[in-house]
């Protein structure tokens, strides 16, 4: 590698950081944390068979699968305002990662759900806990340890994903390098250099999941 | 104390599961359901504590009288306050330590304070022989083990009538004995009980009173002395040889 192409990696390290560390970890954890919460909500609907709800998330989750995600931005971002609605760049990123990974989240919180036995909701009632009171001791807290390494798997892909908010003008991580590039045609070292920190960042996080499985095992292996 | 009347019960229109149960409960007793598998009896207590809704029915519970298919939610709750329910399975919350299995409903069912439930949980441990196994989870313990924690559950909330429905049908031979022994104790404290099993010692010699169900309808009731060395009806008497005979084999 030349040294102009070295000079290059080494001037662009601390700024291809810094917006990693403010941009895009933090749009991935608001666009994770809404994904969650739409995950819990529309997979505890599902769980309970509420009538016209439920009907309603079979359809969100149908839509948001079956369209691309890059389709989603543009059309929030691009479409959206010609009938007057206009976000900025930034919540519409987060808005449209946390619907989008949120419909698959819902879809393993659904089935975690669903796996555990039903005698639990019942013992809950024998001993006078309401149907929220126990879902929420003891349904839930099982649920997550099940849908855990799904759920870490998102976390993982959305890290990855919230490069594709440079197409709609955030500056995170990668819309810098690609800043950066513009000025010093430097694609392969700087992509390159981009892709490793990426790298680096899951590896934590996938050491992170193991940890945290070990943790959750605490009450015995899967049931 | 807990009478019921005329529960009809169905899961499909074309076959009635009960077909009219009456049953009466005193204070102390400890009523044996005895009855052939498919006969009904699980689905009988799991619509007195409601687990199941009955069709038609009526239950006078601490002389207050309520129709069976249509109580309401509250209502429910107050009975289920006055009862505990103990599951062939077990059912102990899996994510839960032993004792948070038994305070658990006491803290958040009953907002009883964390203190008064430790109290009143480690009081119901003792009883049933887990208190030196608070912490442990419910898959380190053993199938006798569990089921002595479920009734410790039960047991702590200080119900005036606890269900069983085959508490001992899921456990290996060698640990039956724990568990009726624990029944046994909870039946000379004076207990009120209504218990299914196919333990023959048990309705012989620890409850007062034996109910025969078959096909949905009760066949039989008689104290339990009279019940087995005096029964009425044919289908009874064979039903008490085919079980002995299964013991002796
Ligand atoms: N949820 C349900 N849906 C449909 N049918 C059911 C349901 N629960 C029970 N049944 C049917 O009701 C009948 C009585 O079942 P139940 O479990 O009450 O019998 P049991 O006397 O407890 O038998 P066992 O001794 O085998 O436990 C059975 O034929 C069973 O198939
Ligand atoms: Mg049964």
């Amino acid at each position: 590698m030349s040294e102009r192409a070295l000079q290059i990696l080494q001037d662009a390290f601390p700024q291809l950081v810094e917006k990693f560390f403010t941009v895009t970890i933090p749009l991935t954890l608001m666009s994770f944390s809404l994904a969650l919460i739409i995950a819990v909500i529309v997979a505890m609907i599902q769980y309970a068979h509420i009538k016209g709800l439920s009907f309603l998330c079979r359809v969100y989750i149908w839509i948001v699968r079956c369209t691309p995600l890059l389709v989603q931005l543009y059309l929030v971002f691009y479409g959206l305002p010609s009938i007057g609605i206009v976000l900025d760049a930034y919540p519409t990123a987060v808005l449209v990662f946390g619907i989008n990974e949120g419909a698959y989240m819902a879809e393993s919180m659904r089935g975690a759900l669903e796996a555990v036995p039903s005698g639990q909701m019942e013992a809950g009632y024998c001993v006078s806990m309401t149907y929220l009171q126990t879902m929420w001791h003891v349904i839930l807290p099982q649920a997550f340890r099940t849908a855990f390494p799904a759920l870490s798997n998102s976390l993982i892909s959305m890290v990855k994903g919230t490069s594709l908010a440079s197409v709609i003008t955030v500056t995170e991580m990668f819309r810098q390098a690609v800043v950066i590039n513009g000025r010093v045609y430097e694609s392969l070292a700087l992509y390159t250099e981009v892709a490793l920190i990426y790298l680096a960042f899951c590896s934590v996080l996938t050491l992170l999941q193991r940890w945290g499985e070990k943790k959750l095992s605490a009450y015995g292996g899967t049931r | 104390m807990l009478e019921i009347k005329n529960v009809h019960k169905s899961f499909d229109a074309h076959t009635e599961i009960l077909k009219g149960i009456d049953l009466k409960i005193n204070k102390g007793d400890v009523i044996a359901i005895l009855g052939p598998s498919g006969s009904g009896k699980t689905t009988l207590l799991r619509c007195i504590n409601y687990l199941e809704r009955a069709d038609s029915g009526t239950m006078i519970f601490d002389g207050e009288e309520y129709d069976m298919h249509a109580i309401s939610k509250s209502s429910i709750t107050r009975i289920r306050k006055k009862t505990a329910f103990v599951f062939q399975n077990y059912n102990l919350f899996l994510n839960k330590t032993v004792l948070q299995n038994v305070t658990l409903g006491l803290t958040s069912g009953r907002k009883m304070s964390r203190s008064d439930a430790k109290d009143a949980a480690m009081d119901a441990l003792k009883r049933v022989g887990m208190a030196d196994r608070i912490d442990a989870f419910p898959h380190q313990l053993s199938g006798g083990q569990q089921q002595r924690v479920a009734i410790a559950r039960g047991l702590a909330a200080n119900p005036e009538i606890i269900y069983f429905d085959e508490p001992t049908s899921a456990l290996d031979p060698e640990l039956i004995g724990e568990v009726l022994n624990v029944m046994r104790h909870l039946a000379e404290e004076g207990m009120t009980m209504l218990v299914v099993t196919h333990e023959m010692g048990f309705a012989r010699n620890v409850s007062n009173y034996v109910l025969f169900m078959d096909d949905g309808k009760v066949i039989e009731q008689a104290p339990s002395k009279e019940f087995f060395s005096n029964p009425r009806e044919e289908r009874t008497r064979s039903f008490i040889s085919s079980i002995l005979k299964k013991g002796e084999s």
